[in-house]
C-alpha cells in the first residue's frame, strides 16, 4: 500500500508539483502546421489514415511521434488508434524521440521463397557490406510480385530485377530510385480495341445485368484470388443487402510466387478497370475501392493515371473510383483484412459471419473481387473461350505465375486441370539445366508442398485438397534437387510467422513456435502435428490455418529429404521437453 | 474470491429501462416462451437458442461453462474471439468455430465438451499462452482467471520463473506487467469501448504486437485517466491495482478475505461497487453492475476508497482547547489536532454539544440555531438532520450544499413542471438521436455518465455541446459551441427564436400538455440569432444550426450542470432549457427529457428528504398548512411555517447576530461557501458550533466541539442518484476508535434536546420516510436489500420504477407545464478594464467538492497533489508565464497563488480554479452574489485579473 499521503494544509503543498499541462502527450503547434501544409484539404475521415500516413512518411521519410500527435489532433482521432495503424504496416517507420531517423534511401532485398532461391540471402549480405548503413539502410522484404526475375530489389521506389549486388550499387550510383516505367494500353488504344464497349452497353440496357450474369456462370469465372468462389453468386449475395453497397478491387496480391495481378494491370488496366464498373453496376455499388499493395509504386501511378482517363472522359463520375496504397501487410490479400485497412486500421481479418458481401467495408454489403476475376469480365463478356477449356474434366483457363527452377518463369495462361508436368514442359520450357524436379509448391507459400511423384495431378481449385494442399492463386514454385526442403519450409514458416497480425493466439504464437520447432535437430512428430492442427483448426483466417502446410508436407512426402538435411523424426516427445506439452 | 468476472451463472441481461417494464421474475418466465426461441443439437442434447444468441450462452444455459479468455460475459463488452480458447465443432463446417462469437442458428450440431478436436485446440491454445507467462508463483496474479482455467483445464504449467520484463510502474494507482499479458485485448476493449477514454491500443503486429497506451508510452505519463475498467477486465493480472502487487511484481486478486456490496460514496451517477476487504480495511474496489454504471467506476470510485483510513482520521470526539482562536490556521495539523482541541468522551462531548445548543434556544429562541446537513450522508441521516432541526431546534433552518449546486435548477424545475428531479435518467442517451450538454464537464464531474454519453456519440446521436469552455467531451461532439460566459440566457433565447420563428415546435405537444406558450412566442420574437450573437459570441447560423438540429430530432435531451445553475441568472438559463423541451415536445418520452446532473452521490435523496429550508420532505412548502399538518401528526410535534434560511443566507445571518449556534454534519462551507473571508468571519463568530466530520475540516478548525462521524464504507444506508435510483449502500469495515454511525450521533444529540428518537437501525429511519413520502410507494428497506436498486417513482410492488417519468401528465396543478420567459442579464460582476478576466470555478476528476475525502486518498492525492489554475496557452504566453509557473488570481475580494496549467481547450480570457485546495481556496475569490429564486452564488463567473506570482 503506498503510505497515505499528508494531510491537507495550507503548508503541506511545498515541494509536490503538479502536472504543467494536461495529461499525455500534448499537440506542438508547429507540428500541427506542418500537418495542415502537408494535408491541407485532405478528408479527415479515418479511412483516410492510412493515405496520410503515406503522405508522411513520403515527406519526412519517417513518422515522428510530434507529427503523429498532431496527425491524431487534425483527424480527431485517439493516439492509440494511430499509433496502431502506424505501427501494424511494414512500410512506415514510426521513429521514438530517443531513436536515430532512419537514413533517407532504403534498399530492400525480397527473401521469398523464389528469391531466395536464386540466391537472396547472398545480395543482401554483399549489399549489407557494401553499403554505410549511416547513408542507406538495407532491409528484408516480403515478396514483391517478380518472383520471375528473382532475386529482386527494391532500391527507394525502383524494382531492380535479377538483381545482383554490382547491379545494385551501379543503379544506386546513377540514382535511378523512381519506379520503372511501365508501357500501359492507354485509354484510348483500349477503346480503340474495343475496349468499355461492355460498360456502355450495360448502362444503355443493350446488355442486361442478368444475361451477363448468366454468362459468366455458364463460363464457370471464379474468384481468381485463391478462394475460387463463383462470381455470378457473389454478385447475387451482396445484390441481397440493402444500399449502399461498395466494390472493392482487391490489388494486394502478397502470395509468394504471385505476381499475375501485377501483370494483367500493368497491361491492361483498363480491362480490370472496365471489369470492376461493370461489376459495380452489376451489384450497384455506390463506389469503387481499389487497394493497390503499397510493392507496385509503378502500378500507382498507372492505376491513377487511368482513373483520371476515365473521368476526363466522362466515362466515371470523379471520386466513383478510389485508389488506396496499402502499405506492407502481406495479410491485407485477405479479404476483410483488406477492408480494415481501407478502414484506416491495422489489417486484422474479421470474423464471419458476417460475410464481406453482408457487411464489408464500413459496414455495407460489400463485392471484394481479384484483379484477374475482373479482369476476365469484359472478355467473357465479348465472347472469349473460357469454359471450354481445361483438361481432365477441369474447365476454364488458369494464370499460373511460375518462378524457381524452370527455363521460363512468368505468367502463363494454360487450362485448368494441365498438370505441374506438363505446365513445366509445354509452357515454361523444361527444368534449370541439371536441375530434377523434387517438388513444387501448387498455391505459393500457402498451398503446402508436393512431391515430383504427384506431378501428374491436375491443377485446379478443388483437386488438390487429398493431398493436402491446394492452388490458391496458381503460384507454382518449382523445386529441384539442388534445393533444402528444410530451408524452404524454414523461408515459409518465417514468413507466415512475420506477416501473421498477430490477432489470435494460434497463430501469432503457433508460427513462430512452429518455426523454433523446426530448427531443432530433433523434430517430435506428434508435437509438430498437434500443433499444425490447432493452427489449422483454431486460426481466425487462411494465413493462419495453411501456415502449417509446408510442415505437413514435409512430414507427410519427404522424411528422406528431412533425414538428409540432419532431421530425427521421433514418434514421442524427446525426455528433454516432457511434460512441457500435452501430447 | 478473485476480483475476476465470477459471472453468476444465471444472470440475465436486463431489460432496457425504456419504460416501466415488469419485474425479472416474470421475464424470466417469459424467455422459456419467447416466440423466436429455436433449438440446437450441442453435445447431442437439444438446447434452446435466441436468434442471435452465440453459441457461449446457449452452453452456458445449458449448463456448460466454455473456457474463454478474451470474452468477458458483461454488459458492454463485445465478444471479440481472438484467444481461441472456446473454440467448437460445428458440423459441415472445415475448421472449428470460437462460440464467444459465433451465433448459434436453427439446426446447428454443434459439439463443444464432446470434441476431441474443440479440447485438443482449446488446450494447443493454453498452451502456447502458457509458454509465454511468468510462472504462476511469479505471477502479478497468481488467482487471475488465466490461472483458474489452467487449473481447470488440467494443464501443466512449465516454470518459465519470474517475469521477464520489467513491470510500469509510473501509476499510483494501476501496474502493469506486460509479461503476463496475452493480447486478449479485452483491456483495450475496455477502455475504447465501454468507458470510451481511447488510451489503450494494441499496437505492431504478429508475436511483437503490444499493448500501448498512447504512444507506447508510460503509463503515468499518458492521457489515462485512470478508470481502472482495464484493470477489471484483464484476464491475467497483467494490469493489476497497484495495491495488490508485492515489490516483486507478485499478486494475488483473491486476498481478500471478504466482499461488501455497495455504492460508490462520490458524485451523483451512483456507481454500483464491491468493496474487498481484508484484515478490516479495503483492499481494493471493484464496479457492479448497477443500473446507472454496469460494472464501470472512474478513478474516484476505483482507487479512491482509503480515505477512511488516513492517518488524519478523527476517532474521539474533540472539545476546543480554552483560549484557541477559532480560524483556518494554516499551521494546524489536521492529523494531530490536539494542539487545538482535546479528547473528550462521548458523553462530555454530546452533552457539551446539545448544552450549547440548548443555552441558544433558550436564550434567544427558535431562529437562533441552524444546520447544514450534506448530500454525502444517507437518506435516512438526511432525514434525522432535518427532522432534528424542525422538531428539535424549532426552526426550518436547514440546508445543505444542493444550494451551492442545483437549487437554480431545482427553482426551475418546480416552477415549470412542478418536479424537481430529472425527467429521463442519463441512460436515455441512448436512445435519443440528439443530445444537448451545456454547463457541464462530465467527464471530470460524472466520469461514468460520460461514457455512456461517448458511447451514444459512438452509435451515432449527436452530442451539442454548449460551454463557454472546451471540453473533452467535445472530441465526440457534433458540434461543440463555445459562448460568452453568462449569456446562457441570450444563447438559448435565440434558439427558442429559430424553433418559433421557423415553426419547428411541436404543436400538438405545446395544445395538450403546456400553458404560456403564446407568452414565450411573442417574448422571444425580437430575440432573434443576429440580435443575441453579439451577447453570447455564436454566430447566428451556428444558433439556428444547433436550434434545428434539436428540434427536429425525433428524440432529444437536454443535460446541464453547474455551468447553468450557478449564476446569479441560475434559474432563468434552467428556464430556458426547460422551455427548449416543451416547446419541441422533447419530454415524457424514451430518449427526451430534462436532466441536471446532480453533484454529489445523494443531492437528490438529500433534497428529497427535506434538507431544504423552504419544503418538508417530498418538496411541499413548509406554509402548506394540510401537508405540515401530517408531519406534525406523524412526529407528534407543531412544526414552524416560515421557511428557513438557506447557506448563504445563514452566513449572513451569523454576521448579522441573527444565528449564533450551528450544527453542521458533513459541509465543508468554510471551503465551499462564496467570499471565504466573509463566511470564515461568519463561522467564527458563533458562540456554538457543533461540526460532525471524519476528519478536522476546515470548518471543523471552527468548531467548538466535532464529532467523529462515519465514513461511507462504514455504514448502511440508502442514497439516491441523478437517475431517481435508490440504491442501498453497505457497511463493509468497522468504524475506528470511537467514530460513531452518524445516525446514532444524530439519534443521541436529539435525545439530549428532549426528543423520544428510538431507532435501532437505518432501515427504522426509512420505515418512518416511507410513512410520510409518497416518492418511496413501493420501495421498502427489504426490496432494497434484494434489488440493490430502485427507481422512484415505482407504480408497483413488482414493478421497476419509472425510469422516463411525465409521459402523460405534470406534476402541477393544472397537469399542463409552464413556459416562463426569461430576458439576458449581464453577469453580477462583469470583466471589466481593471479586472478583465473571468474567474470560473468547479472540479476536477480526481478531487470531489472540498477535497475532504479525496485529498486523503493516496492516489488521488498523488494524481492532482497541488492546487492548479488552467489557462489558455495563449493567455499563459500573454502573462509572459511558462507551463507550471505560479500565478496569482485576484478579485474584488482576495487574492490566490497556485501554479497555472497550460489547457489548449481554454478560450482566451478566462481561468479555472478548481475548489477543493485550501492552500490556494478558490473560494476566497468567488463572487457571493445570489439568484433570486434558486439563492445559488455565482460560482461560474467572477471579474478577476492575473499576474505572475
Amino acid at each position: 500500500m503506498p503510505s497515505p499521503s499528508p494531510s491537507p494544509s495550507a503548508s503541506q503543498a511545498a515541494g509536490r508539483h503538479t502536472r504543467p499541462g494536461l495529461r499525455g502527450r500534448q499537440t506542438d503547434p508547429a507540428a500541427l502546421a506542418e500537418i495542415e501544409a502537408l494535408l491541407g484539404a485532405a478528408r479527415r475521415e479515418r479511412d483516410e489514415l492510412i493515405e496520410h500516413l503515406h503522405a508522411l512518411q513520403d515527406r519526412f521519410g519517417h513518422l515522428s511521434l510530434r507529427h503523429l500527435r498532431a496527425l491524431a489532433d487534425w483527424m480527431r482521432m485517439p493516439m492509440a488508434e494511430v499509433y496502431e495503424t502506424a505501427t501494424f504496416y511494414a512500410h512506415f517507420d514510426v521513429v521514438r524521440e530517443d531513436e536515430p531517423v532512419p537514413p533517407a534511401l532504403t534498399v530492400r532485398v525480397c527473401d521469398s521463397l523464389p528469391c531466395q532461391l536464386a540466391g537472396a540471402q547472398a545480395l543482401r549480405a554483399a549489399l549489407d557490406a557494401a553499403l554505410d548503413p549511416a547513408r542507406i539502410r538495407v532491409l528484408r522484404a516480403p515478396c514483391m510480385g517478380r518472383c520471375d526475375q528473382a532475386p529482386v530489389a527494391q532500391l527507394g521506389r525502383r524494382h531492380l530485377s535479377r538483381a545482383t549486388p554490382a547491379a545494385v550499387l551501379a543503379a544506386l550510383a546513377r540514382g535511378a530510385l523512381d519506379p520503372e516505367p511501365i508501357a500501359w494500353q492507354r485509354l484510348a488504344d483500349y477503346r480503340a480495341a474495343g475496349g468499355y464497349t461492355l460498360l456502355q452497353r450495360l448502362r444503355s440496357g443493350e446488355t442486361g445485368v442478368a444475361a451477363l450474369e448468366a454468362r459468366l456462370a455458364e463460363a464457370g469465372l471464379r474468384g481468381l484470388g485463391g478462394a475460387g468462389f463463383p462470381t455470378a453468386r457473389k454478385w447475387q449475395a451482396v445484390r441481397a443487402g440493402a444500399a449502399p453497397r461498395y466494390l472493392v478491387v482487391n490489388a494486394d496480391e502478397g502470395e509468394p510466387g504471385t505476381f499475375k495481378d501485377r501483370h494483367y494491370l500493368e497491361t491492361a488496366p483498363h480491362r480490370v478497370l472496365e471489369g470492376a464498373l461493370a461489376s459495380a453496376l452489376a451489384v450497384g455499388a455506390a463506389a469503387i475501392y481499389v487497394y493497390l499493395r503499397d510493392e507496385y509504386p509503378g502500378l500507382h501511378a498507372v492505376l491513377r493515371e487511368a482513373i483520371a482517363e476515365l473521368e476526363a472522359a466522362g466515362l466515371v463520375a470523379p471520386g466513383f473510383i478510389v485508389l488506396r496504397r496499402g502499405a506492407g501487410a502481406y495479410i491485407c490479400g485477405e479479404e476483410s483484412a483488406l477492408i480494415e485497412s481501407l478502414e484506416g486500421k491495422p489489417g486484422k481479418p474479421r470474423h464471419r459471419p458476417p460475410f464481406v458481401a453482408e457487411a464489408g467495408l464500413f459496414g455495407r454489403p460489400t463485392l471484394v473481387n481479384n484483379v484477374e476475376t475482373l479482369y476476365w469480365i469484359p472478355l467473357l463478356a465479348a465472347g472469349a473461350a473460357f469454359a471450354g477449356e481445361g483438361r481432365r474434366r477441369r474447365s476454364g483457363l488458369r494464370s499460373f505465375s511460375v518462378s524457381g527452377r524452370v527455363n521460363k518463369p512468368g505468367v502463363h495462361l494454360a487450362p485448368a486441370g494441365i498438370t505441374l508436368r506438363e505446365l513445366v514442359d509445354e509452357h515454361c520450357g523444361g527444368l534449370q539445366p541439371g536441375h530434377r524436379l523434387l517438388a513444387y509448391l501448387p498455391g505459393g507459400a500457402s498451398g503446402g508442398i508436393l512431391p515430383a511423384a504427384l506431378a501428374d495431378l491436375p491443377l485446379d481449385f478443388d483437386t488438390l485438397q487429398p493431398h493436402g494442399s491446394f492452388i490458391g492463386s496458381a503460384a507454382i514454385i518449382v523445386l529441384s534437387d539442388q534445393d533444402d526442403l528444410r530451408a524452404v519450409a524454414d523461408n515459409l514458416l518465417a514468413f507466415f510467422a512475420d506477416e501473421s497480425c498477430g490477432q489470435c493466439t494460434p497463430c501469432r504464437l503457433g508460427t513462430e513456435k512452429l518455426l523454433a520447432l523446426l530448427r531443432t535437430d530433433d523434430w517430435d512428430v506428434a508435437r509438430l502435428q498437434a500443433l499444425a492442427q490447432t493452427l489449422r483448426d483454431a486460426s481466425i483466417c487462411g494465413l493462419g490455418q495453411a501456415a502449417p502446410n509446408p510442415v505437413s508436407s514435409l512430414l507427410r512426402f519427404f522424411p528422406a529429404e528431412l533425414a538428409r538435411a540432419g532431421v530425427r523424426l521421433h514418434a514421442g516427445p524427446p525426455a528433454r521437453d516432457a511434460g512441457e506439452l500435452q501430447p | 474470491m478473485s476480483r475476476h468476472d465470477r459471472e453468476d451463472l444465471g444472470s440475465t441481461p436486463k431489460p432496457p429501462n425504456l419504460a416501466t417494464a415488469p419485474v425479472v421474475a416474470a421475464a424470466h418466465d417469459a424467455l422459456d416462451q419467447r416466440a423466436d426461441a429455436f433449438e440446437i443439437l450441442l453435445d447431442g442434447v437439444a438446447a434452446q437458442a435466441f436468434p442471435g444468441e452465440t453459441l457461449w450462452k446457449v452452453a452456458l444455459r445449458a449448463g456448460e461453462r466454455i473456457p474463454h479468455l478474451c470474452f468477458k460475459d458483461a454488459p458492454g463488452y463485445r465478444a471479440d474471439g481472438n484467444c481461441r480458447a472456446c473454440m467448437v465443432e460445428i458440423e459441415g463446417e472445415r475448421v472449428l468455430a470460437a462460440s464467444c462469437i459465433r451465433a448459434a442458428q436453427p439446426g446447428m450440431v454443434v459439439r463443444s465438451a464432446s470434441s476431441t478436436r474443440a479440447r485438443q485446440a482449446r488446450e494447443g491454445v493454453l498452451e502456447l499462452l502458457l509458454e509465454q507467462q511468468p510462472a504462476r508463483t511469479h505471477s502479478p496474479d497468481r488467482s487471475s482467471h488465466f490461472w483458474e482455467l489452467v487449473e481447470h483445464m488440467r494443464l501443466p504449467a512449465a516454470d518459465r520463473g519470474p517475469a521477464a520484463q520489467q513491470p510500469d510502474r509510473t501509476h499510483p494507482a494501476i501496474h502493469v506487467n506486460l509479461d503476463a499479458c496475452i493480447t486478449c485485448g479485452l483491456c483495450v476493449r475496455a477502455c475504447r469501448e465501454v468507458q470510451v477514454n481511447e488510451v489503450i491500443g494494441l499496437a505492431h503486429r504478429g508475436a511483437r504486437a503490444k499493448i500501448v497506451f498512447d504512444f507506447d508510452d508510460a503509463l503515468g505519463d499518458s492521457s489515462c485517466v485512470a478508470c481502472g475498467e482495464c484493470v477489471q477486465a484483464c484476464p491475467t493480472g497483467a494490469l493489476m491495482p497497484a495495491t495488490l502487487v508485492d515489490a516483486q511484481g507478485r499478486g494475488d486478486s483473491a486476498c481478500a478475505e471478504r466482499k461488501v456490496d455497495s455504492v460508490c460514496p462520490y458524485c451523483g451517477v451512483g456507481c454500483q461497487l464491491t468493496y474487498h476487504v481484508r484484515d478490516e480495511r479495503i483492499l481494493f474496489v471493484e464496479g457492479r453492475n448497477g443500473p446507472a454504471n454496469e460494472n464501470r467506476l472512474c478513478v474516484k470510485g476505483r482507487f479512491g476508497f482509503d480515505y477512511p483510513n488516513h492517518r488524519g482520521r478523527l476517532t474521539t470526539p474533540l472539545i476546543r482547547r480554552a483560549g484557541v482562536p477559532k480560524g483556518v490556521d494554516p499551521a494546524f495539523d489536521p492529523a494531530n489536532p490536539l494542539s487545538h482541541f482535546r479528547p473528550a468522551s462521548w458523553d462530555e462531548a454530546l452533552d457539551f454539544a446539545a448544552a450549547g445548543l440548548r443555552r441558544l434556544l433558550d436564550a434567544h429562541g427558535p431562529g437562533v440555531l441552524a444546520g447544514f446537513g450534506s448530500a454525502k450522508c444517507s437518506n435516512e441521516e438526511a432525514w434525522l438532520f432535518q427532522k432534528l432541526v424542525r422538531t428539535g431546534f424549532g426552526s426550518n433552518n436547514v440546508d445543505h450544499c444542493t444550494r451551492l449546486c442545483h437549487a437554480s435548477s431545482v427553482a426551475a424545475l418546480m416552477e415549470c413542471i412542478g418536479s424537481g428531479a430529472v425527467t429521463a435518467s442519463f441512460m436515455q442517451a441512448a436512445h435519443a438521436d440528439v443530445v444537448i450538454l451545456t454547463g457541464c464537464n462530465p467527464t471530470v464531474n460524472h466520469p461514468v455518465a460520460a461514457t455512456y454519453f461517448k458511447q451514444a456519440a459512438k452509435r451515432g446521436t449527436r452530442l451539442i455541446v454548449l460551454d463557454p469552455r472546451g471540453l473533452v467531451l467535445g472530441h465526440h461532439a457534433h458540434r461543440m459551441v463555445r459562448f460568452t460566459p453568462g449569456s446562457d440566457v441570450a444563447l438559448f433565447n435565440a434558439m427558442l427564436n429559430v424553433i418559433v420563428g421557423e415553426g419547428l415546435c411541436d404543436r400538438d405537444f405545446i395544445a395538450a400538455r403546456t400553458e404560456g406558450f403564446e407568452a414565450l412566442a411573442a417574448h422571444v420574437a425580437p430575440l432573434t440569432p443576429e440580435a443575441m450573437a453579439p451577447l453570447c459570441g455564436v454566430a447566428p447560423d451556428e444558433i439556428r444550426a444547433i436550434a434545428r438540429l434539436y428540434a427536429t430530432a425525433e428524440r432529444a435531451m437536454i443535460f446541464w450542470g453547474m455551468g447553468i445553475s450557478q449564476h446569479v441568472h441560475g434559474t432563468d438559463n434552467a428556464r430556458c432549457l426547460i422551455a427548449l423541451a416543451l416547446a419541441t415536445g422533447h419530454v415524457g418520452r424514451p430518449g427526451t427529457g430534462l436532466h441536471p446532473l446532480r453533484g454529489q452521490n445523494n443531492v437528490q435523496g438529500a433534497s428529497d428528504a427535506g434538507l431544504i429550508p423552504m419544503v418538508l420532505p417530498d418538496y411541499r412548502p413548509v406554509g402548506d398548512a394540510q401537508y405540515r399538518a401530517a408531519f406534525e401528526e406523524l412526529w407528534a410535534t407543531p412544526l414552524p411555517a416560515e421557511p428557513g434560511l438557506t447557506v448563504v443566507e445563514t452566513m449572513d445571518a451569523i454576521a448579522a447576530g441573527r444565528v449564533r449556534g450551528m450544527y453542521i454534519l458533513g459541509e465543508n462551507p468554510a471551503m465551499s461557501d462564496p467570499d471565504l473571508h466573509h463566511t470564515r468571519a461568519a463561522l467564527a463568530r458563533l458562540e456554538h458550533l457543533v461540526v460532525q466530520d471524519l476528519f478536522v475540516t476546515e470548518t471543523a478548525q471552527f468548531a467548538d466541539v466535532i464529532l467523529p462521524a462515519s465514513a461511507w464504507p462504514e455504514k448502511d444506508g440508502t442514497v439516491t442518484n441523478t437517475n431517481r435510483q435508490i440504491q442501498l449502500g453497505r457497511a463493509a469495515v468497522p468504524l475506528p476508535g470511537e467514530a460513531r454511525p452518524d445516525w446514532w450521533i444524530l439519534q443521541q444529540l436529539a435525545r439530549r434536546l428532549g426528543l423520544d428518537w428510538q431507532y435501532a437501525h437505518p432501515r427504522e429511519v426509512f420505515a418512518e420516510m416511507k410513512r410520510a413520502m409518497r416518492s418511496l410507494d413501493h420501495i421498502d428497506w427489504a426490496r432494497l436489500e434484494r434489488e440493490g436498486a430502485v427507481t422512484t417513482p415505482c407504480p408497483a410492488d413488482d414493478a421497476q420504477g419509472k425510469d422516463v417519468v411525465f409521459d402523460d401528465r405534470f406534476p402541477t396543478a393544472s397537469g399542463r407545464a409552464r413556459f416562463r420567459p426569461t430576458v439576458p442579464l449581464p453577469p453580477d460582476e462583469p470583466v471589466d478594464a481593471a479586472w478583465p478576466t473571468v474567474l470560473i470555478t468547479g472540479r476536477q476528476l480526481e478531487h470531489w467538492h472540498t477535497g475532504a475525502m479525496t485529498r486523503r486518498s493516496a492516489v488521488l492525492d498523488a494524481l492532482e497533489p497541488a492546487a492548479v489554475a488552467t489557462l489558455a496557452p495563449a493567455e499563459l504566453a500573454r502573462l509572459g508565464l511558462a507551463p507550471g509557473a505560479a500565478l496569482s488570481i485576484e478579485t474584488r475580494r482576495g487574492r490566490i497563488t497556485l501554479a497555472a496549467r497550460a489547457d489548449p481547450l481554454m478560450p482566451a480570457g478566462m481561468v479555472f480554479v478548481p475548489f477543493c485546495y485550501v492552500e490556494a481556496a478558490a473560494n476566497l475569490l468567488t463572487n457571493p452574489a445570489l439568484d433570486p429564486y434558486g439563492k445559488i452564488p455565482e460560482f461560474k463567473y467572477a471579474a478577476c485579473r492575473l499576474a505572475p506570482a
